[in-house]
């Protein structure tokens, strides 16, 4: 190999320093996701989809919770006979995680033949344990719910001491906290149940026609496998709804760009019955739909629509006005149904024989079965069930904040959960024991800290990956949820080169050529810096932000595949995509001219 | 009669209309635009021929020649070609072409014709036969067409033709050549598509080389063609190599084609649209529908009409050979899991 070509290196995880002045910050994550000596011989690499942004003490629950719950499912539930669980440390916030491959052939033949037993039969009962599946979400979430809303009263109530319940309200506290806790981890771990085992079957046929079709695209093999009804869609149907319900009630004008959502409110109370008609249609829309979250659900301040309805309210007037237009909103379902069949048959009839189309036709069903619950999962883990955990947690900031814990609730999120639980018992005691908590002089200093550490880590840049780097990465964890291989791997490396070609390269998500103005959102908060006719640059994006896509000409992200949000989205309306670009967020100006390329997968700097 | 019309011929006269006019036929047919034209029937070749051993033996002369008698083929060539170029066509059949050649020119305007060789070994699966026959474009006078019909039937006696059918063993008495007079097209862009990758054999794309100008200049190889690879089922455009082109084959003022150098501005521009690309991907699906197997198009777009002109089309045979002994693959999905989760390599 040429000297020059030699592909630099990444850090060893020893040598990446905690910021000067954010140690004690760095301190509060618990001793088993620190990183030690130990970890240098492996390979890691930051997970940037799923965890963008410095995490606060307590949002670290979601990377313990959610590593345990896949580990669980790959090691010693369906056994994936090449990879076990998945390893996170955190350091400066940032979330890194390396896989845990098996080689012994030994070992793989074993634990091949317990895979075969537990994977196959899901995949041959795959319709009657998702329905399973839904029931024990649906009563999960039933159940979160019910959870009493943390109060510590002056005096026991009367009723309570005459139906001799013989607990006080202050156990009570704790015992929400920990079934809170409890109920996110259980959660995950159903999160996990069918997750590996639906994206293996994807990837499957995405293998097969990669043999019989070797230069098909990666996007019409996912228009082939994409499913067309799942909950995650419904958020923006009913957008749609509520939108065509006020043109039909004529009350679409109060919706004007920049109004506040009391201001609209306000305003559609004074409209009279048809304002009011509309707010009972938003109710009926918003339980369960508008649980989604303006996020992927892995931060406290990801808020749902429904906690926030600046979002979908913000969509409302461009809806409204196609309408008006006389364009129809309705998701054109018979005709992405019978466009899907047609490409499924298309491509069928050029396989070679009988038997190839026989693995076909049973691969193409496989995908589907699975897809219900590889796009629905989301809606009841990530956003419904998350949102009511972090708003639960809130309320513990709410009634610390209260008694002077805090300044304000949201600082609750900058203690880690066993930190909260401490703080939980400080308050339980003190109230029993008619004394003032510690907590009080406490926390006030710590939090203060944290966010300052928080602030400091978000302008550092961090390495995306730490360690020797694998020749192959074949785990297929890994592959499927971070599409990560030695390919992209070798990107990320030559990315810092100094490269100055005026080019940005991902995935080809949608077809299609369009210029225009870049616009650079990096979080929820800038989406309404977006205008008609722009350029979407994003480092990811997530379900909620379906209904800008009416705004956009384009979308072009960092991370994500052909299967992503973005991708899926952007070819349902058309648009042309290019995701999974690792870099477009850094290297695009915003404002910046750019033509986007979407069926070959580049972006075109332009001035 | 010695001629037929493309309108009333089709594969299965192949044995007396050659591969190309059977192909050209069967094109036009399936409702695919091709440049009008006429075939001058193998019978015409046979009449001909008669005329010509009636002198001295033709087809026993070959005949006789052993497949590694190489200086002997060179003078057999030699010999036979001369006879063919010395020798008149009998003035009824001269007549005959002459009056389908008039008949091509709209209100007595003189038509540009190529004259094509088609024999009837030619284009088809199993013997890739092309290339050894010779084609002659942009004639444009009735003698000149006698002439060169001549010059494709006695093609068939050049040292190529001779060596390859001697080495093949092919008995004389079967090999016969019909030609194919057809109008010719002016092409402001010209080239080849393939209803499958050549490079991967994938059926799923189809690969479209192309050229300023005339067919010629990119097969034979002197200019390098821009290249696009088209998804056969959606349009998507994967591959885009557009290349330096620069010289362009162009009809010569006293017939015939000169080379000429593409002006710098053109040299690098895409000589296709993306419209045109969708075009040709319809044309594509058309004719391999049509015929039921992946194949192998010439085509050319007028330089005045714009109009998109089907050459012709012939099956593919590299990947359709490697196919044949391909292993049969594993039709079990769940054995395509485990390639999946790597329990199983």
């Amino acid at each position: 190999m040429n000297a020059q070509l030699k592909p630099r290196e990444f850090p060893l995880p020893s040598s990446v320093k905690v910021i000067p002045g954010t140690e004690r910050a760095q301190a509060a994550y618990p001793y088993p996701v620190q990183f030690a000596k130990s970890d240098d011989s492996k390979f890691w690499f930051y997970n940037s989809m799923h965890f963008p942004e410095p995490m606060s003490a307590f949002d670290m629950v979601t990377a313990e919770a959610a590593y345990c719950a896949l580990g669980a499912a790959n090691t010693r539930v369906h056994c994936l006979p090449t990879t076990l669980g998945i390893d996170h440390r955190i350091i400066n916030g940032r979330v890194y995680i390396g896989g845990n491959a098996v080689t012994d052939p030994t070992e793989i033949a074993r634990r091949t033949g317990e895979f075969q037993q537990r994977a196959f039969y899901y995949y041959a009962n795959w319709e009657k344990l998702y329905a399973q599946w839904k029931q024990k979400m649906l009563k999960l979430i039933e159940d979160a719910r019910a959870m009493p809303e943390p109060v510590l009263p002056e005096f026991e109530p009367l009723e309570n001491v005459h139906a001799g319940r013989g607990i006080a309200s202050n156990h009570d506290l704790l015992v929400t906290y920990q079934q809170t806790l409890e109920g996110y981890f259980r959660m995950w771990h159903h999160h996990f149940e069918f997750l590996l085992l639906g994206y293996g079957a994807y990837l499957t046929f995405f293998g097969f026609c990669k043999k019989a079709f070797p230069e098909i695209t990666d996007q019409t093999i996912a228009r082939m496998v994409a499913g067309i009804d799942a909950e995650i869609f419904r958020p923006d149907d009913e957008l749609r709804r509520l939108a065509r319900c006020a043109v039909e009630l004529e009350v679409d004008q109060h919706f004007r760009d920049g109004a506040t959502v009391e201001e609209i409110t306000r305003s559609l109370r004074a409209a009279g019955a048809p304002g009011h008609r509309w707010l009972d249609e938003l109710q009926t829309s918003r339980d369960p739909w508008f649980n989604i979250n303006v996020g992927d659900g892995f931060y406290h301040y990801h808020r749902s629509w429904n906690d926030d309805l600046s979002m979908p309210f913000a969509a409302i007037p461009g809806y409204a006005r196609s309408v008006r237009a006389g364009e129809s909103l309705d998701r054109k379902v018979e005709k992405l149904r019978e466009e899907r069949a047609q490409l499924i048959a298309d491509y069928r009839e050029l396989l070679d024989n009988d038997a190839e189309r026989a693995a076909y036709d049973q691969m193409i069903s496989l995908a589907h079965r699975v897809f219900p619950y590889v796009e629905g999962h989301k809606f009841y883990c990530e956003h419904w069930y998350t949102n009511l955990f972090f708003n639960k947690i809130r309320s513990f900031g709410a009634l610390l904040s209260a008694h002077g814990f805090f300044a304000s609730a949201e600082d609750v999120f900058h203690l880690t959960h066993y930190e909260l639980e401490g703080a939980i018992i400080d308050l339980m005691n003190a109230w029993s024991a008619g004394s003032d908590p510690r907590g009080p002089a406490h926390w006030p200093p710590i939090v203060a800290e944290r966010k300052a550490a928080i602030a400091v880590w978000a302008k550092h840049e961090t390495p995306p990956a730490l360690g020797p780097i694998p020749d192959v990465i074949d785990d297929p964890a890994i592959v499927m949820l971070w599409g990560i291989t030695r390919e992209s791997l070798d990107n990320w490396l030559s990315a810092g080169a100094g490269t100055d070609s005026n080019e940005v390269r991902g995935f080809a998500a949608s077809s299609g050529v369009v210029e225009g103005i870049a616009r650079i959102v990096k979080s929820v908060e800038e989406i309404a810096r977006l205008q008609q006719g722009d350029i979407l640059v994003c480092h990811v994006t997530n379900p909620t932000w379906t209904p800008i896509f009416q705004k956009i000409r384009a979308a072009v992200s960092d991370i994500g595949g052909s299967m992503s949000h973005a991708a899926i989205v952007a070819r349902e309306y058309g648009l042309p995509a290019v995701v999974g670009t690792g870099n477009a967020t850094s290297k695009i100006k915003d404002g910046q001219r750019i033509r986007v390329d979407g069926g070959r997968g580049i972006v075109t700097l332009l001035r | 009669m010695h001629i037929s019309w493309f309108r009333d011929i089709g594969l299965a006269d192949r044995p007396t209309v050659g591969g190309k006019g059977g192909s050209l036929g069967e094109l036009q047919r399936a409702g695919i635009d091709v440049p009008p034209g006429f075939v001058v029937r193998t019978s015409a070749f046979e009449e001909y021929l008669a005329a010509l051993e009636q002198r001295s033996p033709v087809r026993a002369r070959v005949a006789q020649l052993a497949a590694d008698d190489l200086e002997g083929m060179r003078a057999a060539a030699r010999e036979l070609r001369s006879r063919f170029d010395d020798t008149p066509m009998p003035e009824a059949l001269a007549q005959q072409i002459l009056a389908a050649y008039a008949a091509l020119g709209e209100g007595g305007r003189k038509v540009i014709v190529a004259v094509r060789s088609s024999a009837t070994t030619e284009d088809s699966s199993d013997a890739s036969f092309a290339g050894l026959q010779d084609t002659y474009l942009w004639v444009m006078e009735p003698d000149e067409v006698l002439r060169r019909i001549r010059h494709c039937w006695s093609s068939l006696y050049s040292l190529e033709s001779l060596t390859y059918r001697r080495r093949q063993g092919m008995p004389e008495a079967s090999v016969a050549m019909a030609v194919v007079v057809q109008t010719m097209v002016d092409a402001r862009t010209a080239g080849v598509m393939f209803t499958r990758s050549p490079v991967t054999g994938d059926r799923s794309v189809i690969a479209i080389e192309a050229a300023w100008g005339l067919g010629s200049a990119l097969v034979s190889g002197e200019v390098t063609p821009d290249r696009w690879v088209v998804a056969k089922i959606t349009g998507e455009i994967p591959v885009r190599d557009i290349s330096d082109k620069a010289i362009c084959h162009v009809p010569a003022a006293g017939g015939g084609t000169e080379e000429r150098p593409v002006e710098d501005a053109q040299r690098r521009t895409p000589c296709l649209a993306d419209e045109e690309l969708q075009s040709l991907r319809a044309v594509a699906r058309k004719i391999e529908r049509h015929y039921g197997q992946p194949q192998d198009i010439e085509w050319a777009i007028e330089r005045n009409t714009q109009r998109l002109l089907l050459l012709q089309s012939r099956p593919e045979t590299v990947w359709a050979n490697k196919e044949k002994q391909a292993a049969p693959k594993m039709s079990d999905p769940l054995l395509h899991v485990m390639s999946i989760f790597g329990g199983q390599r």
